[in-house]
């Protein structure tokens, strides 16, 4: 497997959608090929900053909007 | 289904939940949680009753995420504000006629979505094919990395690093810093529109495949595809990122 190609399979990879051969051929290619390596390794810390980005707030207003249209929001066809 | 999360573990928001699953005599877990664990059908019901704890209970747990999502097409936090508005005014008006099959997180998403998407296209220029687009949209004719970093077919080792990726400098205090959060949002508002999408639901928000195909209405293949194409160019904006760094 070239390093071209592993760089198609990282995704998959990661997301464990290899079968056990194609997982197995790209495990020992990643043992002597310190480029996909760190490759690897870079994508596992993109996923992580991704995973850490900062939430989004509603402001207060919005929220208060929101629930004083539920609280006079007329019920009772099809509900409760 | 595989929890992705465990792999390349997903710290923040979902780390929590498991902290507050964690062992001892009573596990007390925060209001907002609670609900959203609540199957949708406890909860429709509850908003079919006008239980308000339970309306601001979802309101607040996902609102953070819809904002996030309606801000990938639209220019101002204001105007995704107020197509989050919209969308749960828009599931109280549906709320009779919501069917269980859908999941409830999933029917507001789509909301969400399709409203900001609206708003977007009106900016966008438009490429006259619609399968030209979906092509270009997927990225299928595109290299995960640029060809010209691997040898060529004179060289000694054909698609083998020519110019292999140098390993980051202590990533674990970059990534977390304002410039590096900048690049990482930059980079994913630079992207095609679905591929925004994919990788926001997956790796920002921490969705599994299965719900984020039914969401966006993709199939399994072209959620790989998109997802795949998204994540190699979020590490190589990061890549030019901290190497413009290393540089100065």
């Amino acid at each position: 497997m070239t390093c071209r190609q592993m760089v198609e399979l990282v995704t998959a990879y990661l997301e464990g959608h290899l079968d056990v051969e194609e997982r197995a051929r790209f495990e020992s290619h990643l043992a002597i090929c310190d480029g996909c390596d760190a490759y690897v390794d870079e994508m596992r810390d993109t996923l992580q900053a991704l995973g850490r980005l900062p939430q989004d707030r509603l402001s207060p207003g919005a929220r208060d909007a929101l629930l004083a249209a539920f609280g006079d929001w007329p019920r009772g066809i099809g509900g409760g | 289904m595989h929890d992705d999360r465990q792999r390349h573990g997903h710290p923040a928001r979902e780390s929590g939940r498991d902290a507050a699953r964690s062992p001892g005599p009573a596990p007390v877990r925060p209001a907002t949680i609670a609900v959203v664990e609540r199957s949708d059908r406890d909860l429709v019901a509850a908003l079919r009753r006008g239980d308000r704890d339970a309306f601001a209970g979802i309101v607040d747990a996902w609102s953070p995420a819809l904002l996030r999502l309606a801000s990938l097409h639209v220019p101002s936090h204001a105007v995704a504000e107020e197509v989050v508005q919209d969308a749960w005014l828009a599931v109280l008006r549906g709320l009779d006629r919501f069917e269980e099959r859908a999941s409830l997180r999933t029917w507001v998403t789509g909301i969400v979505l399709n409203q900001a998407r609206t708003h977007g296209r009106r900016e966008r220029r438009s490429v006259p094919f619609a399968s030209l687009r979906r092509r270009q949209e997927e990225g299928r004719d595109e290299p995960a990395v640029d060809p010209a970093r691997f040898q060529g077919p004179w060289d000694e080792r054909p698609g083998w690093w020519a110019s292999p990726p140098a390993r980051w400098d202590d990533p674990q205090r970059r990534l977390d810093d304002e410039q590096t959060r900048a690049v990482l949002l930059g980079t994913i508002a630079s992207l095609a529109p679905r591929q925004r999408e994919v990788i926001t639901l997956r790796d920002v928000l921490g969705w599994s495949e299965t719900e984020v195909c039914t969401v966006l209405e993709v199939s399994e293949g072209n959620e790989r595809v998109l997802l795949h194409r998204a994540r190699a160019k979020v590490r190589a904006a990061l890549e030019r990122h901290f190497a413009a760094e290393a540089d100065t």
